[in-house]
Formats: structure tokens, sequence, C-alpha cells
């Protein structure tokens, strides 16, 4: 650990997004796939926080980690489909009496579904790295058919509540409503997650624990507890995040969990697993640069992200912010 | 003579030698035995699982590492047979220029993961391998004009081979020889020295092998014999597509096959192959058959609905990896031990 902060990756960031201004040289244009790239990048940071978290405080990997992010879509699709009225009104109020309890049911689902898989699953396996891999994508091959069995093998239309469709214009530029809440959302948790984290005595006991585990298990501290915690609330995140992933694409299928698992990798790989600042700047710059190269060349978008993760790691391959482990 | 075939590493159990000897005559003989098109495909299939599966096994078995990009290398071997087979005449030497130029391309890329990703823990290996795998599905669904996209690329083959039996035995044999070459190197030292890095890496390298070095290898070699197992199952099909090479759940069904067969065994990707294929091809019949028996009861007719097999087969994954984590064939070899 450095003990001076590293400004270089925001910096890059704020580079990145500079270079796509010059790139692409119209003022809305560029407006807009940014507001994109934010609202993606703060979306997928929200659903990969909690496994970087994790991979820090306790040398875990959840390769199951994708099924929450779709248990939280189906489960907000289930609940969005039962408050349909609400959803279809024109005010925003009624709107947000769907939207809210799709998205806390969505998050408490997920963490309930953490909770049983930490209990059952990773238990029996901590330490020991490649049952950790193989015992999750187990996990995941059992849940994904178990989701099939519940909800039915077809694509399930995931709507946004009504006031929440089309775009506000502002002069020429366009920008989705849906993005401006996602973009909102996601700063207001990455603040709450700060707070938390830097702020109070867990989030010290957190921070610790991912630096020395054993130093914070020798003044007395639970850590296995923290952990468990940790690990229940980076999965309800993981569902929160997958239902307003779902609702940004406007369906959900089972695949969407397995598909982000990979983003997600390449996002916790750039930021250096187990920090979190790292999360942030990295799943920000796959936002945007997967935005901006889908508008200057469809045809790269799909390498861009991993063309980033290589790039990255050559420069610094412990990624952005590397966990210096004892 | 057979202990010197098998490289002195024999079933070691009685049962586990009955079972492997009736695979390998059902499939020496499958299309004397089992007349009809779609038992020759099971056997012709469960001879390129094996191979795929063995070669897994090599990595995951017997070196400790993760791979999720498996599959991507017996892609290679697929597009590299089929892509030589459609442009150029259809012949014997467009298919060893195919399988040849797609044994390079393998070899380099996994030579290029494991220098970039082994030298660290099994994880990043798993993670990196994921995303490089998912970003080539990608790609060869993209590249249309060369690679066909998601329609894939039906091609000749040469005279030779439109006689089914012909391509099968081409198939059972190359499979049954690269499996023995398999074998041999396991338990050759260099196979060793592998079994050495998966209880203890730092201790091997204390000891003065460059683990690196070795897991690269294991890693190029797992990587060129999920190649040539490709592009058999491409000259079997006649087809390769991303569905039949690339998909993520051809990765999910090798992973099954390992841990269910046995990992670090090789045989168990005999028997985890077999099994799996067969269940692949005909537990669905005996699913559907009890999914409309059940039907009324609440639950039961969707768990048991044909499309859920893999279901089943996830639980007894997960299973084996807790109480028999060397699978069928471990259980097998310590009942004959004790």
């Amino acid at each position: 650990m450095t003990p001076r902060a590293d400004w270089i990756p925001p910096a890059l960031l704020f580079a990145i997004a500079l270079a796509g201004f010059a790139l692409i040289r119209s003022p809305s244009t560029w407006v807009t796939l940014t507001v994109a790239g934010l609202a993606m990048g703060l979306l997928i940071f929200i659903m990969s926080s909690g496994l970087t978290l994790v991979f820090g405080l306790m040398d875990v990997m959840n390769f199951a980690h994708g099924l929450f992010i779709a248990v939280g879509a189906y489960v907000a699709a289930s609940v969005m489909k039962f408050l349909s009225p609400s959803v279809d009104s024109e005010s925003f109020l009624v709107n947000l009496g769907a939207l809210a309890p799709a998205m806390l049911a969505a998050a408490a689902v997920a963490g309930l579904l953490g909770l049983f898989f930490e209990r059952v699953i990773i238990r029996p396996v901590y330490g020991q790295h490649l049952k950790q891999i193989l015992i999750t994508t187990g996990g995941m091959i059992v849940a994904e058919q178990l989701i099939h069995v519940l909800w039915g093998p077809d694509l399930l239309p995931l709507p946004r509540p009504l006031t929440l469709r089309g775009s506000f214009l502002v002069g020429d530029m366009a920008i989705e409503k849906f993005r401006l809440v996602a973009v909102v959302l996601g700063l207001a948790i990455f603040a709450v997650m700060l707070i938390l984290l830097n702020r109070t005595k867990i989030g010290l006991l957190i921070r610790a624990g991912v630096e020395n585990k054993e130093m914070v298990e020798a003044m007395g501290y639970r850590v296995r507890r923290l952990f468990v915690a940790v690990f229940v609330a980076g999965s309800a995140l993981a569902g929160l995040g997958g239902a307003l992933w779902g609702m940004y694409q406007e369906s959900v299928t089972v695949a969407i969990g397995a598909n982000m698992m990979v983003l997600i990798f390449i996002v916790i790989i750039i930021g250096g697993l187990g920090s979190v600042g790292g999360c942030f700047i990295g799943a920000l710059l796959v936002g945007l640069i997967a935005n901006y190269v889908g508008y200057l060349s469809p045809k790269i978008a799909l390498g861009s992200n991993i063309l980033l993760m290589v790039i990255v790691l050559l420069w610094r391959p412990q990624g952005l912010y590397p966990m210096n482990k004892p | 003579m057979i202990s010197r075939l098998l490289s002195g590493d024999g079933p070691r159990s009685r049962i586990l030698a009955a079972m492997l000897v009736a695979i390998f005559v059902a499939l020496a003989l499958a299309p004397f035995l089992f007349p009809g098109m779609r038992p020759l495909d099971v056997a012709a299939r469960i001879c390129v699982f094996v191979l795929l599966v063995a070669s897994y096994d090599l990595l995951l078995g017997y070196t400790g590492i993760v791979s999720f990009a498996h599959t991507m290398f017996f892609g290679i071997g697929g597009y590299g047979v089929a892509i030589a087979l459609s442009k150029l005449e259809a012949g014997w030497g467009a298919i060893a220029l195919g399988a040849s130029a797609a044994v390079a391309v393998s070899l380099v890329l996994s030579f290029l993961i494991g220098l970039f990703s082994l030298r660290v823990k099994a994880i990043f290996f798993a993670m990196i391998t994921l995303a490089v795998a998912s970003f080539f599905a990608i790609l060869a669904s993209q590249l249309s004009n060369f690679t066909g996209g998601e329609d894939g690329i039906t091609f000749k083959v040469p005279e030779l081979l439109r006689s089914r039996i012909a391509a099968y035995y081409l198939v059972f044999g190359t499979a049954l020889g690269l499996f023995l070459a398999l074998l041999r190197a396991v338990n050759s030292p260099f196979g060793r020295v592998l079994l050495a890095i998966r209880e203890n890496d730092f201790r091997t390298e204390a000891l003065g092998y460059r683990t690196v070095i070795y897991r690269t290898i294991a890693n190029c070699l797992a990587a060129v014999v999920a190649t040539l197992a490709g592009a058999l199952y491409a000259l079997w099909l006649r087809y390769t597509g991303p569905n039949t090479t690339l998909d993520f759940g051809i990765m999910i069904d090798i992973l099954l096959m390992v841990v269910i067969g046995g990992m670090g065994t090789m045989y168990g990707a005999v028997i985890g192959a077999t099994i799996f294929v067969i269940a692949q091809n005909y537990l669905q019949d005996a699913m559907k058959a009890f999914s409309e028996a059940m039907k009324g009861v609440p639950l039961l007719p969707e768990l048991f609905h044909p499309d859920r097999w893999l279901l089943w087969l996830g639980v007894l994954f997960v299973l084996s990896v807790y109480y028999f984590p060397f699978g069928i064939v471990g259980q097998l070899r310590s009942k004959a031990r004790s």
C-alpha cells in the first residue's frame, strides 16, 4: 500500500472520456454515450463490488455470483408483473410504488440465497481454490436449471416503469431516463459503501480483514461472521444490480448471469482482486469504452474489454490497485 | 504387452477393468454390434469426448489448474479442418493442412495464456480463460464470412470418409492412440512433476522444478490434444459451428464428465464421457416417460422434464466434488484396495 493516493487510474478515466470526445466530435452523441457508459459501468460496479470484497476478505472466488444477478432479475420481473397496474401508471410516485418493492424483493431474495449458498456450497471448501471453482460452477449449473423449473425456459419481459421510459431532451442531446436513474442509484450506492467502509467500525474491520485477516482475528473479532455479512450483502447487491440490468435490457433470460460474469471478472481483474476502488474505476472504464467503441467501430466492440484487460495487466500485472497480501 | 500399452498404469480394480473392457469392446465393434445411425453416432461422440475429457484431466486432475478455455481449443480444431475443407479441395491434404494450422494456433494461444496467467493463482487463470474463451466464441460468430457465423460451416469430406464405418474407425483409432499417448505422458517423469505441482507447487519449486514451465507445457499439451479432438469431431459431423464446439455448455459438460468419472485418473475420462454421452442421448427419453407418468403431481413433471436432465447431473457433480473427489474410478479403486 502506498501511503499517498494513486491518482493515475481516475485520471485515466478522464483521459478516456476526453479521447472519446475527440474521436466522436459530436457533443450530443458524446453526452448520450457517456451517460450510457456511466450507467452501465455503475450497474456493473453494483454487481461486482461484493465479489471482489469477498475475495479480499476470505480468498473465496464465487463462480456462481452470476446466479444472484439472474435471480434478482427474475424476482424483479415477477414483482413487476404482479404490480403491473402501478408500472403502467402515469404518475412517477405510483411507478416508484412498483419499482421499489421490485428492487427490494430482488435484493432480499438474492441475499437470502447468498446466505444459503455460503452455508451449503462454500463453507465446506474454504481454502481449497480448485474445489471452490468446481463446486461453485456446479452450484451455478443446478441453480440455472432450477430457475428454468420455476420460471420456465422462455425469455421474460421486464418492463421499465412508464415514467422512466423514453428520454429527456436537452437541446439536441437525448438522455435516456432510465440510464439517468441508474447513474443516480449507482452513485448513491457507491457513496453509501464508501461511508460504510471508511467511516464505520464495521467498515474498518472489513478493510483491516482484507489487509491482514489473522491480525484482526487475533484482536478478538470474528472475521468469519464479517465475511458472511459481506457475502450476503454482496449477493443482495448483485440481485439489485440484476434487477436494474434486466430493466436496462427490458427482458430477462437465464443467460443474464453467465453473460455478466465475464464482464464482472474482467472488471475485478482490472481493478485488482479485492480492491473496491479499483473495481469502481474498472467498471466505469469498461462501461465507457464499451459504449465509445460500440459507436465508433461496432466490429471490435466485443473485443474491447478483453483488450482493455490485457493492456491494464501489461501495465500493472496485479490490476489497477494491487492488494499487497502478506 | 497390455501393461506396456497402458504405461504400467492399469485399472487396479476388477470392476473398473471389466467396465473398461466392456466399453472398449463396445466401441471397437460398435458398427457391427449396434446397427443403425444413432448408436454409431453415440459411439463416435463417446470416442471424441473421451479424448477431450482426458486432455482436460491432464490440466485439472494432474496439474491442478482449472481452465475454462478448453472448448476454445476444441473449436479451433473443428474450425481449422472445416475452413480448410470448405475453401480447398476436399482431400487428405486439406485435412492435414487444416489440422496442423489449428494445432499451431492452439499452441501459440495456450502458450501465451499460460505465460500470462499461470504464474499466479489458480483462480486468476480460471477467470482469464473464461474471459478469453467467451471472447473467442463471440469472435467466431462475428467473423461470419470466415467461420460461417452462427450457422457454422458444412463441408465435404474425402471420398473414403463418406462411408460412415471408415469415418468411425478413423475417429476411434485416433482417439485410442492419443488416449494411450496421454496415459504415457502422465505416467512419465514429466507426469510425476505435474502431480507434485498439484499437491504442493511451492515445494515442487523448492525442489528445483520450474513450475511455470511445467504448467505451461501441460497447458499446451492439453490444448493440442483438444484441438485434435475438435478436428475429429468436425470430420465425423461434417459440420462445425459455435453450438457444437465453442458453446459454454460444452465446457460445463466436460467438467461434469471429468469430475463424475474421476479427476486425475485418465480412466475417469473414459467412464465419465461414456456415462455422460449415453445419459445425454437416452436419459432424456427415460425422463420424458417419467415426467408424463407424473402428470398432475405438482412440480415433479417440471423437475423431470426432459430438458432438465442437466439439473440431475449437476446435483451429481456437486455431490461428487464433496464426497467422491476422485469420482467413480477413485471409488472403485479404493474399494479394491480395502
